[in-house]
């Protein structure tokens, strides 16, 4: 091979790479903006694990690996129209659904004016009404359903919406799963499953999890396609959630995607994986991050610069320390209120008098 | 007024409730086509498409689940346990999830829901489809439990409880549906959730029930009268959470005695509620101990009828507890 073959070749190569995000009909903007995303999730996870290791945070359950899938998971999806029931590593996709750093950040500190639980849940149980993300709880899975049971209202009144749930691999074995999983595809509900195999469940391996080895392959019995995807390529994840997207708006159904993620950190910050994890192991997944792996990606087809990149990591930086800072001004919760909203507002007149509750759309 | 059975009535309510608001929707096993084992929803099927009248697969966890995330899209479903006894694979959903997204999300996130489920015995359904489980539920906060007892309180506090904003478990005992008829007001009459009802006036002692058990409680009463010249006061209470302590305090303050009387076993049973609540608050006004008549401790009700008529409780059982409390 002459060298000018080899410079052609490389200019095939970025050619090609560059029509990737392009043919996906994604622009320049649009792949920074995730990538953006991306390191934002990322920065603010990494900073509430400073804060939990100065005490100001009790406890801490990382996206750090899982930033790839679910931004771009979340990516085609209608911010403030279509509907996310997400889990606990959710981080990136909460934020893409209009989380902003400073909720995130606020509901981990526990603070009185949390939208995800005003103080009464714990860290990562992502949730605000105004951005219709479901509010989660502890029990593994029990959100999928939920998921299913807003498509079913959706497909019961016709309208265009759209849900995506989110659960691990882990997850994938509990028995709502497949209660949720049949339903939809009885119905071909408007429904996303995004399962993010990390390959652990805290210490479990997939291999005593998950009879067969992979999730996606249930998406068959349940009359649905289920996709395998690199979940540290942010481009195929991208691909798969908007196909899967489109499919749902067509009235096809719902879609399966099990995209294949790396557990950057422990469990959560009461867990040490050292204990059930060989160091090679750990070591490896650095390998496997989707941050600097998108980042090259970006700088091979020319759209991320030095210049571009340091930007937005500054950009990045100075919100997280502002979110912080407003975050931790924010006023506790009060025992005093600990009594309220336990049961919702009494309705003038004694219950026959019905206000119409909001639909999407229509704001809450 | 028309005079409807009980189940007429839950049909009724749910018929009326889904005309009157398009969110309304009903989900179950067999609740479309056949219209429910007990023909509970029979004609909406017809009437209103199967969409919202939506048969599910044989999924408890998913049939609560479900309506609990079409509540949080803004939907307002009527969800059928095909039988009480089948609710623990939804126990997860309605525990964790339905009694608590109000709470957890600070308000943001309501689920106007209803789970209606028959339960009770006397119906020869053996250990699993004779289950009164209500205290599993109404020791739950964040759900409100009805047990109405008469077809007026059936149609008017399943439509209270399908425009109410909370979730509200529903308990039809079942051997009440067909029992009897009963005169139920006609147009859009609504009995407000958290209300008991004096059923029969009485001034010797309260017996404090609810379901099936005010019809055998009536029935007592009605001996106790005639054989014993003592008047029992027959509380039905109708709701059992919230429960209306302002109805049971002020029986307590006129009779001075009290008898709880459920189907479901006694050992930390509600009656245990009511007991406390009586104790707590009414110890002055007592003249004889808070006495409850419950159902034996075993697990479940036996099939064989001679075993299933030592478990339940009928008037017979009733008027002998009152009269060891009326002679104290």
């Amino acid at each position: 091979m002459t060298l000018s073959e080899k410079e052609e070749q490389v200019s095939d190569s970025k050619t090609t790479t560059r029509a990737r995000h392009q043919e996906m009909g994604l622009s320049d903007d649009d792949v920074l903006g995730m990538y953006r995303a991306m390191l934002l999730a990322r920065a603010v996870d990494e900073r509430m694990w400073l804060m939990q290791r100065a005490g100001k945070i009790a406890f801490i359950i990382s996206g750090q690996g899982h930033e790839g899938a679910q931004v771009a998971s979340a990516w085609p999806m209608r911010k403030g129209h279509d509907w996310m029931a997400p889990y606990y590593r959710s981080i990136a996709s909460a934020m893409t659904f209009g989380m902003t750093a400073e909720d995130i950040i606020t509901a981990h500190l526990a603070k009185g004016d949390d939208v995800s639980s005003g103080g009464r849940q714990m860290p990562g149980h992502y949730g605000g009404a105004r951005y219709n993300l479901v509010s989660l709880s502890s029990p593994v899975g029990t959100q999928v359903l939920h998921a299913v049971g807003i498509a079913m209202g959706a497909w019961v009144r016709g309208d265009d919406v759209v849900t995506m749930t989110q659960f691990g691999e882990g997850t994938a074995n509990q028995g709502e799963i497949h209660e949720a999983m049949n339903f939809a595809g009885v119905h071909k509900l408007p429904v996303i499953f995004v399962c993010e195999n990390n390959g652990y469940a805290i210490s479990v391996p997939l291999d005593r999890q998950v009879a067969g080895g992979s999730v996606s392959a249930r998406g068959a019995g349940y009359g649905m396609p289920g996709i395998d995807v690199d979940g540290g390529d942010v481009l195929a994840c991208y691909a798969a959630a908007r196909e899967a997207h489109e499919r749902a708006r067509r009235g096809e159904g719902p879609t399966l995607i099990e995209a294949h993620v790396v557990r950057l950190t422990s469990h959560s910050s009461d867990d040490d994986q050292r204990r059930y994890r060989d160091p090679g192991e750990v070591e490896a997944l650095k390998e496997r991050d989707p941050i600097p792996r998108f980042a090259n990606e970006l700088r091979d087809t020319g759209v991320l610069t030095d210049e571009i990149e340091e930007r937005l990591r500054a950009e990045v930086k100075a919100e997280v320390n502002e979110a912080s800072q407003r975050a931790e001004a924010r006023r506790d919760p009060d025992p005093n209120d600990a009594h309220e909203r336990v049961y919702a507002e009494p309705i003038p007149g004694g219950g026959t008098a019905v206000p119409l509750a909001p639909l999407p759309g229509e704001g809450h | 007024m028309a005079q409807l059975n009980i189940l007429e009535a839950i049909r009724s309510a749910m018929d009326e409730e889904m005309e009157r608001d398009e969110r309304v929707m009903v989900l179950g096993e067999d609740v479309g086509r056949k219209g429910g084992v007990f023909g509970a929803t029979e004609g909406l099927w017809a009437k209103y498409g199967d969409k919202r009248v939506l048969d599910t697969p044989l999924t408890e966890g998913l049939i609560a689940g479900a309506a609990m995330g079409a509540a949080v899209y803004g939907l307002r479903p009527v969800a059928e346990m095909q039988f009480a006894d089948f609710v623990y694979p939804a126990f997860n959903q309605i525990v964790s999830e339905i009694s608590r997204i109000h709470y957890r999300s600070n308000g943001a996130f309501r689920v106007p829901l209803v789970i209606r489920m028959p339960y009770g015995g006397g119906v020869h359904g053996a250990l699993y489809h004779s289950q009164s489980n209500e205290s599993y539920f109404t020791s739950t906060v964040g759900l409100k439990v009805v047990a109405p007892g008469t077809p007026a309180d059936a149609k008017g506090l399943l439509k209270a409880a399908i425009r109410d904003e909370d979730p509200v478990m529903f308990f039809e005992h079942k051997k009440t549906y067909r029992l009897f008829k009963a005169e139920v007001p006609d147009g859009d009459t609504v009995v407000p959730i958290g209300k008991a009802q004096v059923a029969r006036e009485g001034e010797h002692l309260s017996i404090f029930c609810y379901g099936f058990m005010r019809t055998c409680a009536l029935e007592a009463a009605e001996t106790l009268a005639r054989e014993d010249g003592v008047e029992a006061e027959v509380v039905d209470l109708r709701t059992l959470r919230p429960l209306d302590t302002e109805t049971i305090l002020a029986s307590v303050a006129k009779t001075g005695k009290a008898l709880v009387v459920h189907e479901a076993n006694r050992f930390g049973g509600f009656g245990a509620e009511i007991a406390a609540t009586i104790a707590e608050e009414a110890f002055e006004q007592l003249d004889g101990p808070v006495t409850r008549l419950a159902g034996p401790e075993v697990p479940a009700v036996p099939y064989h009828h001679a075993l299933e008529e030592w478990f339940m409780i009928g008037p017979a059982r009733i008027v002998a507890a009152a009269r060891e409390l009326a002679a104290y």
